[in-house]
């Protein structure tokens, strides 16, 4: 056990890969030399020199469409996205091409591509660093998408997405890169996809949250606790697949529900959570599914964002109105 | 412009292959050019789907597609290339399948080195790029020949797909069949370029117009860019100067954009007459042999449509379990769904 950032996390199961399987390749905008404009890289151009660890072009939609090109060839690309909000411009080549490699080959061709990109608000960075984009891509069939919150979750769900035979959208959370802290376990350390977590356990509310969100979401549930109300937090880990077995569970206990995005409210994940709550566990619940969400206009600017993404206020006020529903 | 053969079947220079694989080149051609005719007018009986026939381009695919080794090589189409996918290996009963609309056409087989169908226009070229890539990382002696259009270097998917083919030293031949249309537009209204061959400079690596209705053209200079290319010395791009005697697709009139006397100057260039001419000039066959292949290209059509019609049709529920390798607990309860009702 050693106490890490998300960001060494994830270089840690970068190099882990790159060694065990000499198949893995990792390559972006700035991920070489420097490693990374996030240090995400760090290192592994140094270690595995420049034919495995490469510097590319400024354009996304050559590197998820290469990263296709050279799954095909046998290779297991690993490619970073610098930023979540300019995968658009490699839009066609993530949900049309990569997410359909498996699928419109019959099976012939396969993609075991991951796609890392950082992604989420509240770093002050400049336009479009910021947005949370995650529904734009579990809208594409074909694709995993993975939103870790924890060091631990990072390293152990980065192995198991490169290990992947399909392609994952390894969503990271830009500001638990350093802001968090945690114990992750030593080696080798793969955790499955598809399976939520119980970050903390309660009986009156169940909360669902991914990503970033999710210290949000505890920092609500100690809060609230403060006034007496048994919070749960469920910490979903991966997106596609969902688990849907975890959330039914909390729910079906608790009863009510609050789901936190911090995405625009209008079509955002968190509407195919409550989508699910109702189908899975309707009978079980005793209170309107609340959701906090940003509201529906683009990400702002610096100086307006903590006005903006959803914070431990807004989490803790929809945890009591859904106790008095 | 690289030239063979001109438009009235002379040869300007040496032949660059042999009569043998000449004459094979042209079965090849008339091949791509009697499936299409057949689709077409099986269209025309509602029994096929729409269809992009490849009418006129026959010689700037299968050049291209001769210059391959299929053993190691790779083919990346679009969708207008299929007399060269034919030549690579793509089976003609697949073929006939692709335009009923069956999923199996998809499903390249396993001996052919080749990618699938692509509808998003250049999507094939940075998948190609990164093929060639990973086969040079890999020291395999595979390159890798990427087909589009004239409309296709309008697509951003092109300039990144070019422009890190040139970084990386990619093994790569981008062969641009410049066909006179995108749809309706013209290449006047695609660039300001004087030439799409041009192109290249801008990447760092050659760029080069060829006779695109000239076999011997086509083959030469796509033969020349393989060279290149597995030597190490990078991608090529390949304009082949062509013309759409036909439709863009089935769903297309050409009668609403293309100018009557344009279209009767194209047909003037046919590839396939100005090979026939060549061919019979040069003592490879005579006019009998030439019926006679036509009437077993009409026999192998036949066979290859009779074949792909007794193709069983899909199972209904044939696309589960082939978008992912494993199937999720949600996809599968939509499975079990299926499975009760019959319905997706």
């Amino acid at each position: 056990m050693a106490e890490l950032t998300i960001v060494e996390a994830i270089n840690t199961a970068l190099a882990i890969e790159m060694e065990r399987d000499e198949r893995v390749l990792v390559f972006g905008e700035d991920v070489g030399v420097t490693g990374g404009v996030f240090r995400a890289t760090d290192g592994l151009f140094q270690r595995y020199g420049d034919a495995r660890v490469i510097d590319t072009p400024l354009a996304e939609g050559v590197i998820a469409g290469a990263a296709i090109g050279l799954a095909i060839a046998g290779w297991v690309p690993v490619a970073e996205i610098q930023f979540l909000g300019f995968a658009h411009n490699g839009f066609n080549q993530v949900v049309d091409q990569l997410a359909r490699a498996r699928y419109r080959s019959a099976g012939r061709f396969s993609a075991q591509v991951t796609i890392r990109a950082p992604y989420g608000g509240g770093v002050r960075a400049p336009e479009l660093h910021s947005d949370a984009f995650e529904a734009h891509f579990t809208h594409a069939p074909g694709l995993k998408v993975v939103a870790p919150a924890t060091p631990a979750d990072a390293k152990g769900l980065l192995l198991s997405s490169i290990r992947d035979p399909d392609p994952v959208m390894f969503l990271e959370p830009l500001r638990g890169y350093r802001q968090v802290k945690g114990e992750v376990p030593d080696g080798d350390y793969p955790v499955e996809l598809g399976s939520a977590r119980v970050a903390r356990e309660g009986t009156d509310v169940t909360v669902i949250a991914w990503s970033a969100a999710v210290q949000v979401a505890q920092q609500a549930a100690e809060d609230a606790q403060a006034q007496g109300i048994s919070v749960e937090v469920i910490d979903l880990r991966t997106l596609v697949p969902l688990d849907v077995a975890a959330i039914a569970a909390s729910v079906t206990k608790t009863g009510r529900a609050v789901v936190v995005q911090e995405a625009p409210l209008t079509s955002g994940f968190a509407g195919e959570v409550v989508a699910t709550i109702q189908e899975e566990a309707f009978f079980s619940l005793q209170a309107p599914i609340r959701r906090v969400a940003a509201p529906d206009v683009p990400y702002p600017v610096q100086m307006l964002e903590e006005h903006y993404v959803p914070n431990a206020e807004r989490v803790l006020e929809a945890i009591i109105a859904t106790t008095r529903d | 412009m690289v030239r063979y053969l001109d438009q009235d079947g002379e040869l300007l220079d040496d032949q660059p292959m042999s009569d043998e694989l000449a004459l094979e080149g042209y079965r090849v051609m008339l091949r791509g050019r009697r499936f299409d005719e057949r689709c077409v007018s099986l269209q025309r009986q509602g029994r096929m789907v729409t269809l992009a026939p490849g009418i006129g381009q026959e010689a700037a695919t299968v050049g291209a597609a001769m210059a391959l080794d299929p053993k190691t090589d790779w083919f990346v189409p679009q969708y207008r290339e299929l007399a060269g996918q034919l030549w690579h290996g793509y089976p003609l009963r697949l073929a006939f399948l692709w335009h009923v609309g069956h999923p199996i056409a998809f499903q390249v087989p396993d001996d052919l080195k080749m990618l699938p169908f692509q509808a998003a226009i250049a999507g094939q070229l940075p998948q190609a790029v990164g093929l060639a890539w990973g086969l040079r990382l890999k020291h395999d002696p595979g390159v890798v020949l990427a087909v589009f259009g004239d409309g296709g270097t309008s697509q951003g998917d092109f300039h990144e797909a070019l422009n890190l083919a040139g970084v990386m030293k990619a093994p790569v031949m981008f062969l641009c069949q410049n066909n006179g249309w995108a749809i309706s537009t013209t290449v006047e209204h695609q660039t300001a370029s004087a030439s799409l061959a041009q192109k290249a400079l801008a990447y760092g690596f050659p760029g080069v117009q060829c006779d695109g209705n000239d076999l011997f053209a086509v083959y030469a200079t796509v033969r020349d860019a393989v060279a290149r290319a597995r030597a190490g010395e990078g991608p090529t791009l390949i304009e082949a100067m062509t013309y759409r005697l036909g439709l863009h697709t089935t769903a297309d009139d050409p009668t609403r954009y293309e100018p009557r006397e344009m279209h009767e100057m194209w047909v003037d260039r046919d590839p396939l007459r100005r090979m026939q001419i060549h061919l019979v000039s040069r003592g490879v066959v005579d006019r009998s042999g030439l019926e006679r292949i036509e009437d077993e290209v009409k026999e192998e059509l036949r066979v290859a449509w009779d074949e792909a019609q007794k193709e069983p049709a899909p199972d209904p529920a044939y696309y589960f379990g082939r978008a992912y390798a494993s199937t999720s607990q949600r996809l599968g309860s939509q499975l079990s769904r299926f499975e009760r009702k019959g319905l997706g």
